[in-house]
């Protein structure tokens, strides 16, 4: 049985332990990578990572790329969207097809 | 033109002649799961951005509405509100195989069934901004889910046709090519020493019928 983790800091990710998922507040980037790297090798299936802390650790990121777990998934925090999601997306299409042919850009 | 390191024998000439059927056996084959891979990975990429899109939305939307109440509650009373948090969620983890890739399939057990039991407060001392913001927190969890599952689907996929590419690139440019001149190379040089030892051989009789006879034949 697998859990559901969200990193992030604790103003942008608070909300999500009512719906009973696990939220691991982090402060600073070196606090956030040694969380992240006990995530991935813990019993998590899905990380949720604000974008912040994704666009910081996008080293550890990369590094799951190609297991089947743990997926993680940037989603934007209190202080709104930087963009990462869709350029992992755009990144995805670039590997795949060659070319971005679906973004544009 | 790039020739293979193999002996010009008939028996190599026989080996690289099934070699070559099966590369192209193969080609097919790779060329057929890369164009259903990218069939479905267009799919999906296109339900991806659908789904990010939304889920950034209900999100901010969620954010708003927790910026709401904690700008009306006090800063202790909302955390004391959301410290001890009712639901708990648990991950069940499949796997669906698509072309040969592994790609997680993931269903979301609660610890209550009842998925209106997620406010973990007294409804007495918190202002009501706080009930709609968990609410829609609760009515993105499905969505949540689906866009990992899909976000990580894509990933997986991307690295397969990535790889699956490579591999009909390589046969279709460097293997069968180098077959087909490999074997071109062989037969001519069969053919060559075949009609080099036929020469021969008529060169010889001459000899012999002009040893035997004195007979030159003209």
């Amino acid at each position: 049985m697998n859990k559901i983790a969200v990193l992030g800091d604790i103003d942008s990710i608070k909300g999500f332990s009512t719906i009973g998922l696990d939220i691991f507040p982090c402060e600073n980037e070196t606090l956030a990578k040694s969380t992240l790297k006990r995530l991935i090798a813990g019993e998590y299936g899905i990380i949720y990572i604000t974008e912040y802390y994704a666009s910081l650790l996008k080293k550890e990121i990369k590094k799951t790329e190609d297991q089947i777990l743990p997926a993680i998934i940037p989603i934007p925090g209190i202080t709104g969207n930087n963009g990462i999601g869709f350029s992992r997306l755009k990144n995805s299409v670039e590997r795949a097809v060659g070319s971005d042919i679906i973004f544009n850009g | 033109m790039a020739l293979l390191n193999v002996n010009p024998t008939r028996m190599q000439l026989t080996k690289l002649k099934k070699q070559l059927t099966t590369a192209i056996k193969g080609h097919r084959l790779l060329k057929d799961k890369r164009d259903e891979l990218m069939r479905r990975f267009l799919d999906l990429i296109k339900e991806n951005k659908q789904l990010r899109e939304e889920v950034e939305e209900a999100l901010k939307e969620a954010n708003s509405h927790f910026a709401l109440a904690s700008s009306i509650m006090k800063k202790e009373e909302l955390e004391a509100a959301l410290l001890a948090p009712k639901q708990e969620a648990y991950l069940e983890v499949s796997s669906k195989n698509v072309m040969s890739v592994n790609i997680p399939v993931f269903d979301v057990k609660t610890r209550t069934d009842d998925t209106s039991d997620i406010y973990s407060y007294g409804f007495g001392s918190t202002s009501f901004e706080l009930d709609d913001a968990v609410t829609k927190m609760s009515d993105i969890l499905p969505k949540l889910l689906q866009l990992a599952e899909v976000e990580k689907s894509t990933a997986l996929l991307a690295a397969e046709i990535e790889k699956t590419r490579r591999r009909v690139n390589a046969l279709e440019h460097v293997m069968i090519p180098n077959y087909q001149d490999t074997i071109k190379y062989i037969a001519m040089k069969l053919e060559e020493s075949e009609r080099s030892s036929r020469s021969r051989l008529m060169k010889v009789k001459d000899m012999m019928l002009a040893q035997a006879h004195g007979y030159n034949e003209e």
